[in-house]
């Protein structure tokens, strides 16, 4: 075996956004050896785009709220197909992580009494949201950021994961590349945290970065770890629609909790037009109670615009296939409105929502304190990926955890904004310490050195290929673009069993292309190379998107079915599971949801 | 389709040199689409850095025409497109490959300043009490991106290299944040005077210009803790008294 660069560390963390930082924070904290790896520099993962703030029943704003409270809103916006140990923990838990840090250097905006302000949101019964403005996400990443560099972890950037190293069943390590020279390397661990986000990249309209290729899913998949709640992928119902080189780019539901309205081209306010069940003794009977509550009248009920994510999106969806959409294909989202209820409208907007306002004027010519905005679903954020045990989030792989986006449970069939920060907060510090804990009473393990050639040989297979390329060769952008497209069409928002069986078929056959993919140029900083690689994890998670919804035999969340439009009350008790068979094939089972504890079942029939 | 040309800095450590591409302009296009399609479609191996492409990570740096920018910022409607647009990579850091630059530099820096040492808490529970009004200056340099176009037009970094001398705008305001946070007990003056070179900015704004943010970090950042400098080092009698009479 050739020499390649070997890093010894006890706990492993791949990935650097907001999970993987809290991860490798709590391990350093606890005394073992810590690096963390990320595909980018650090500090410019996608936490950083997570605008609206971190969902914690601090109860500062109304003190009114608390866990149970918290509890209940997270299992009700996930259909209650969450995993509900994980998301009892995250709510007794998140308060304490978000005033952690402050401690660590953390600027939240203030109540008037000097403490962490909180703002409204969808699906959230109170205001839950500690926030800075609508760059929540930024500030929580550069603290963490800013406090880890000097807990002793060392930061591998720009390098990217090819496979995870095994030992028997054990996860013992990861092999992977640098960006910069394109050189390989070994990481030996004696545990592995998984933080590696999302997988927004599988579609063309997607708020996601390039970075959002589903890594960590596909790494824990190839490698044994078992995949849950695939199906339940969420549309954030704004993204920007124009003009097109911004399609997808997140607009803050921040910015309806600060009272925008969503309209069609009619300037009639839809949302209003169909609430579902569950909530209609949460939501306000009229536009007007609908304003109090977003100007803080403790008796009123949330506008239908602050509704669950999933359905929010499939209204402006309904809207827009019916004609009424706005002349590029979105809804329009007016905030400059509230200009007729408070003075000083359009200086409130540019401090509640700065980078909203400097988006849409630089990127759009937009003014939102004049005028609406137009906006449109985005594929925005995976509700599933690893199983892992709630309370150490180890997969079922020993050595292996993860945490945040790439793990699953919390959100069920989907999340609520807001509840995305606290959980990579809870439950990176919860991946830390078991991992740090499992490091400490274990011994390194053996790394495979055939495991390894196999890696390096497969990661290089796309430069013999571009040195014999032909006319009709694979160019890796192409193939990406086609397996966006597809997915987009057949595995959207609204999805179908026929549509479904073609998007397997297609799989397939882009699969095959991906197996002659060519690049040219050398590995120094090669992005057409990095494509190329990240196509494999793509391919992985698309497939377990598609297995799991064709799986689903329903309509519940963000996961919609044209022909079954309802929810199913015995596909309400089973999650979807994807695992890798033996002989390599996907393999899909439904399994029985665990039995709630009495307790929690209690607290949710009192906050019906 | 109406197209441009974009002069693209091509090269690696050892020698580089400018290509011209074309590519189709679309209504609202930025350079880094611009870029993304000639990637895509003509140089699948353009090196470029780039993350959220919405001005909020700030990994797309770049020199286009000239002008330190977020790619992701830079409408092609904004710039005359009857001329190639060039595009090059900063020049403060050393090269690596085409857009490329190693700003590894900015990671080392930051990690040799001080970290947050807040107060005991306010309240029983732990936590703290500040007005908004006093961390209204320290949010102004959180907005931060870290991008590090400041300090690609720092004249002290660009020219001068004096990269172990000089922290650079940056760091300068990070360091300011700190100083005025409203929790922090630490005192980083003295390192800002002897270890980061802060007397080396003559304040020619330059990094104020280009901040994506619209952060002024010479008036608001550094300034002030010139001033401060000069009151804690340059003033020994005042220093004296604020000792003998602490803050109220």
């Amino acid at each position: 075996m050739p020499e390649y660069q070997t890093h010894e560390h006890d706990v492993l963390v791949i990935g650097a956004g907001g999970a993987g930082l809290r991860a490798a924070i709590e391990a350093s904290a606890a005394g073992v050896s810590v690096g963390i790896v990320c595909k980018s520099l650090l500090g410019k993962a996608h936490t950083v785009m997570a605008e609206g703030g971190i969902a914690a029943a601090l109860a500062n704003v109304d003190e009114r709220d608390n866990w149970k409270v918290h509890f209940a809103d997270t299992m009700r916006g996930g259909q209650y197909v969450n995993n509900w140990r994980m998301a009892e923990l995250h709510a007794k838990e998140a308060p304490d992580r978000v005033r952690e840090l402050e401690a660590w250097g953390a600027v939240f905006d203030r109540t008037k009494d000097g403490r962490i302000l909180q703002r409204n949101f969808g699906g959230h019964k109170y205001a839950r949201l500690a926030h800075v403005g609508d760059r929540t996400g930024l500030e929580m990443i550069r603290t963490l950021q800013d406090h880890g560099i000097h807990q002793g972890m060392e930061v591998h950037m720009e390098c990217t994961i090819l496979t995870l190293l095994k030992d028997g069943d054990r996860v013992v390590g990861a092999f992977g590349y640098e960006r910069e020279r394109g050189r390989f390397k070994i990481f030996r661990a004696k545990a592995v945290v998984l933080a590696t986000g999302g997988i927004g990249r599988a579609y063309k309209i997607t708020s996601n970065s390039w970075e959002g290729t589903g890594d960590g899913h596909s790494l824990a998949y190839h490698a044994g770890a078992e995949l849950i709640d695939m199906e339940f992928l969420q549309f954030h119902p704004t993204g920007m629609v124009w003009p097109p080189s911004v399609c997808g780019i997140l607009v803050t539901e921040g910015v309806r909790g600060e009272g925008g309205i969503l309209l069609n081209q009619d300037g009639r306010r839809f949302m209003f037009d169909d609430i579902p069940d569950l909530y209609k003794a949460q939501t306000a009977d009229t536009e007007e109670e609908g304003w109090r509550y977003c100007a803080g009248d403790r008796n009123a009920r949330r506008p239908a615009e602050l509704l669950t994510r999933d359905h929010v999106a499939r209204c402006i969806v309904r809207e827009i296939k019916a004609g009424r959409g706005s002349p590029h294909g979105g809804v329009y989202l007016d905030i400059s409105w509230i200009k007729k209820k408070i003075p000083n409208a359009a200086e409130h907007i540019k401090r509640k929502l700065p980078s909203m306002y400097h988006q849409f004027k630089q990127l759009a010519d937009i003014d939102i304190t004049r005028e609406p905005m137009e906006v449109g679903p985005t594929t925005h954020y995976a509700m599933g990926g690893i199983r892992v045990d709630a309370d150490t989030q180890m997969s079922r792989l020993p050595g292996l955890f993860a945490a945040g986006e790439c793990a699953s449970g919390i959100n069920g069939a989907n999340r609520l904004g807001g509840n995305s920060l606290s959980d990579l907060l809870v439950f990176g510090k919860r991946a830390g310490e078991f991992a740090a804990k499992f490091a400490r009473s274990n011994k390194a393990g053996r790394v495979d050195p055939e495991q390894i050639e196999a890696a390096a040989r497969r990661a290089l297979e796309p430069f013999d290929h571009g040195a014999s390329a032909g006319p009709n060769a694979e160019w890796p952008y192409q193939i990406q673009f086609d397996l966006q497209e597809m997915m987009q069409d057949l595995v959207g928002i609204v999805r179908r069993e026929d549509e479904m069986v073609r998007a397997l078929d297609g799989l397939h056959k882009l699969s095959e292309r991906a197996k002659q993919v060519a690049v040219r140029g050398n590995r120094e900083y090669n992005p057409g190379w990095h494509t190329a690689i990240d196509l494999t994890n793509l391919l992985t998670v698309s497939e377990a998107i598609t297995r799991s919804a064709l799986e689903r035999k329903e309509s519940r969340g963000a996961h919609f079915r044209d022909d079954y439009p309802n929810k199913d009350a015995a596909s309400g008790k089973v999650n979807v599971v994807v695992w890798k068979a033996p002989d390599g094939t996907m393999q899909v089972r439904r399994e029985p949801i665990p039995e709630m504890r009495s307790e929690l079942k209690r607290i949710i029939d009192e906050m019906k | 389709m109406k197209t441009a040309t974009f002069r693209i800095w091509r090269g690696d450590v050892r020698a580089g040199q400018f290509h011209d591409y074309t590519a189709e302009v679309a209504e609202g296009m930025v350079v880094l689409d611009a870029i993304h399609q000639i990637q895509a479609k003509q140089a699948n191996d353009l090196a470029c850095r780039w993350n959220c492409k919405a001005g909020k990570c700030g990994s797309c740096a770049a020199e286009v025409n000239g002008l330190p920018r977020l790619m992701c910022m830079t409408r092609l409607s904004d710039i005359p497109l009857d001329q190639p647009v060039t595009v090059e990579p900063m020049k403060t850091f050393p090269h690596l490959k085409d857009l490329v630059t190693d700003v590894s530099w900015n990671f080392r820096v930051k990690k040799k300043i001080h970290k947050l040492t807040p107060r005991m808490a306010d309240a029983p529970d732990g936590t703290w009490r500040m007005a908004q009004q006093d961390i209204d200056r320290v949010q102004e340099f959180r907005k931060c991106i870290e991008c590090f176009l400041c300090q690609d037009v720092c004249h002290v970094l660009r020219e001068h290299r004096k990269h172990e001398e000089f922290i650079g705008p940056r760091f300068l305001a990070h360091l300011a944040g700190l100083e005025m946070h409203p929790l922090d007990t630490g005192n980083r003056l003295e390192a800002a005077k002897k270890e980061f070179g802060i007397g080396y900015c003559n304040i020619t704004k330059c990094c104020t210009y280009v901040c994506p943010e619209e952060i002024k970090i010479t008036d608001n950042a550094i300034i002030p803790l010139k001033e401060r400098i000069v009151d804690e080092v340059y003033d020994p009698l005042g220093k004296l008294l604020r000792r003998l009479r602490p803050k109220a």
